[in-house]
């Protein structure tokens, strides 16, 4: 036993290896290793059924400490008022049901009027209980947005939930790890969207099925962390089982006088000197790896209804023979006719009727300048309909302090209060049938953002220049209209 | 849960790849805060068109709408089934239909998971022999197929007999109808050690400062 601890100790690993071991509770014979969990995030649409199911079980909630919950998937996006008291009665049952949840378990719980309250991935890193070498879970597929703080963190079923409620860990079967490194400058106009969309295209919806990724490389490097939390945040739609990104200056310089992050100087630096270990060692495998060529890329838009029907912005919407395989075929078609597209049609003229700058995958305060230094000047196109939805009070009020939300609001952008809003439509802010929206969210699923509705995924940059001009619109030619944006 | 093995019963077949959870169980009905009644709102939005914003009608070419697959206990689908959202509430609908097996050349992590523990049996089948089951159960809704976990295979009266894989745990778990919280419980006194030990790294706490 201990020569064959020695011998792991010595043996190059990788990131995901390490906080895996440093995080095995049991490793009972012939069944799947029961890690142990440092974090549950909880929201109001997953859970209900899990403490439901603690209750009837007469099971406590082992680690309160260890949760916190916020409401973010149902709650209206246009006033407090409304939030408040949500008109939809099964909507607001649902809040509700949170709320007394979290009273009689003894969660810390972010309610729609706190200054903390925002997308669960949000505020998990605003607040700082997002760490690196942390293992944590939630009850939504987004989970894996908390990997670019190097933990390992994925998303899980309601039964999960209760499991974890009930006891702090998760069976888990391992994983196996998949490198993607993606090396060089980054041109411009390009981002974190672009790039993570470009590996979604070439990989497939379930290339790293069965997989964590571990994102690494120059240009994953030069992100700064909300980047690189869009990056990790798409990883499931690949179909990976998390993502993850190995702490660094950026991660740490982020986390510094977080709410929940070691206060004190010694307990800092100890921490510190801690999360620096939590690299893949030189010399460590990996059961895949990818690399991909920075400088090479282009900015991203999906023409089709799953994220993986992506393509460049100075191209054409694909043929059904540009298709991958016979099944793509199928796919191909049936997303043209569902999107009323035609092959061959060149992508910046594809008209919008929508443009949605929001989500836990770009509603981030970078993301929002980007999408300000577009707007600042111009009016939203006359056909268009554009909302921001921020993705957490945090970043409102950062926002409003910037002034962005003047510069949207004089532009005729809607400025809503934070959720998730149309990224899933479970709230009011859904599309009309027929209706085209150029969104920064995530999935672009048939109906995703309301029936019938037509997604085009892309960054905040792009998202809203097409919010200008009425059509996808190519952001690398952006004719800036104000002082301070003109410069690159 | 209750235990399973096999299962005998016609398919219905649903050929697409990646057919994602917002189309198994779309976001309206995730509002809910029960644990059942979501067999009604499976594939709704392909099952029903929306007539006016309260009322549907049942769309004659959908799959499940056909009298003849009406009763289908096995759902057979292409590659990557049950990817995007983890919302387990796909699995209850699915469940909660009266499906008990959903045949595909591969799943989404998530749904698996999901799946396994509201007692479906999945069976990871070759594109190959998906393609057979698909044809067979297209031309004839009555084609029965036996599902035996135990011996993990899928076959029918012609003479189709494949091989899925399945971990041995989830298998057992399945065939035994076990509870997975009861299971880690059995650890507890690794647990209470791992736990002591493992608080003192604060810097894995999620509340380091309070
Ligand atoms: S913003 Fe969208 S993807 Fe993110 S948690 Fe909310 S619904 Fe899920």
């Amino acid at each position: 036993m201990s020569t064959q601890n020695s011998v792991q100790a010595i043996a190059p690993r990788t990131l995901f290896e390490k906080v895996w071991q440093q995080h095995v509770v049991a490793e009972p014979a012939g069944e799947p290793t029961i890690i142990y969990i440092d974090l549950q995030l909880v929201h109001e649409v997953t859970s209900p059924q899990a403490f439901d199911g603690l209750r009837l079980a007469g099971r406590k909630l082992r680690r309160p400490d260890r949760h916190i919950a916020t409401v973010d998937h149902n709650v209206p996006t246009t006033s407090v008022q409304d939030r408040l008291v949500i008109a939809d009665q099964i909507s607001n049952a649902q809040v509700n049901a949170l709320r007394k949840n979290c009273a009689e378990f003894g969660i810390e719980f972010f309610d729609v009027q706190d200054a903390a309250q925002g997308i669960v991935h949000m505020i998990g890193p605003e607040l700082g209980a997002t760490k690196p070498g942390m293992t944590i879970v939630c009850g939504d597929s987004h989970t894996s947005t908390h990997g670019a703080f190097g933990a390992l963190a994925f998303g899980i079923g309601t039964s999960e939930v209760e499991h974890v409620m009930a006891t702090q860990t998760l069976p888990q079967s391992k994983p196996k790890t998949f490198r993607i490194n993606v090396e060089g400058e980054l041109p411009y106009g390009v981002t974190a969207k672009d790039i993570i969309l470009d590996i979604i295209g070439r990989i497939g919806t379930d290339g790293a099925t069965g997989y964590v990724v571990e994102y690494a490389g120059s240009a994953i490097r030069a992100l700064s962390m909300e980047g690189r939390m869009t990056i990790c945040n798409m990883s499931i739609e690949a179909g990976a089982r998390a993502g993850m990104i190995a702490p660094d200056e950026t991660t740490f310089n982020y986390l510094k006088g977080r709410r929940f992050v070691p206060q004190g100087e010694a307990e800092w630096n100890l921490a510190v000197e801690q999360w620096r270990s939590l690299v893949t060692d030189e010399g460590a495998t990996f059961d895949r790896e990818l690399n991909i060529d920075a400088t090479k890329l282009a900015p991203s838009v999906t023409w089709g209804t799953s994220p993986g029907m992506v393509t460049t912005i100075d191209s054409t919407v694909p043929s059904i023979d540009d298709a991958p395989s016979e099944a793509d075929k199928k796919s191909f078609s049936r997303a043209l006719e569902y999107m009323d597209l035609k092959p061959g049609t060149k992508i910046e003229d594809i008209n919008v009727d929508a443009v949605f700058l929001g989500s836990c995958t770009n509603a981030r305060i970078e993301d929002l300048r980007a999408a300000a230094k577009i707007v600042d000047g111009y009016h939203v196109a006359t056909t268009v309909r554009a909302m921001v939805v921020p993705g957490s009070q945090s970043v409102k009020h950062q926002a409003e302090e910037e002034g962005l939300d003047r510069v949207f609001k004089t532009a005729g952008f809607e400025w809503r209060e934070p959720g998730c809003s149309m990224c899933l439509g479970m709230n009011p802010d859904i599309l009309q049938p027929g209706e085209r929206c150029a969104s920064t969210s995530n999935r672009n699923f048939e109906g995703r953002q309301g029936r019938g509705g037509r997604t085009h995924l892309l960054s905040p940059a792009m998202a809203a220049a097409a919010a200008i001009t009425g059509h996808l619109t190519d952001v690398r030619h952006w004719k800036f209209n104000n002082s301070k944006g003109g410069s690159r | 849960m209750t235990p399973i093995n096999i299962i005998t019963g016609t398919a219905a077949p649903l050929p697409l790849p990646n057919i994602d959870t917002d189309q198994i169980i779309p976001k309206q009905f995730l509002k809910r805060i029960e644990r059942t009644g979501y067999g009604e709102f499976l594939f709704f939005d392909w099952r029903y068109n929306l007539d006016t914003p309260d009322h549907v009608s049942e769309r004659k070419d959908f799959v499940l709408n056909k009298p003849e697959y009406k009763g289908a206990e096995i759902l057979i689908a292409e590659k990557n089934f049950g990817c995007g959202s983890s919302r387990e509430h796909a699995a209850w609908a699915i469940n909660q239909y009266g499906f008990r097996a959903v045949i595909a050349p591969s799943f989404a992590d998530i749904f698996f998971s999901n799946a396994g523990k509201n007692g479906i049996i999945l069976c990871r089948l070759t594109e190959d022999e998906v393609a057979t089951l698909l044809d067979r159960c297209t031309k004839d809704p009555k084609h029965t197929l036996t599902i035996n976990l135990e011996a993990q295979t899928v076959t029918d009266e012609q003479g189709f007999k494949a091989h899925f894989d399945i971990d041995p745990f989830r298998k057992h778990c399945l065939l035994n109808g076990l509870d997975d919280i009861g299971l880690t419980l059995l650890h507890e006194a690794e647990l209470d050690s791992y736990e002591a030990k493992h608080s003192e790294e604060f810097w894995l706490a999620p509340k380091a400062a309070a």
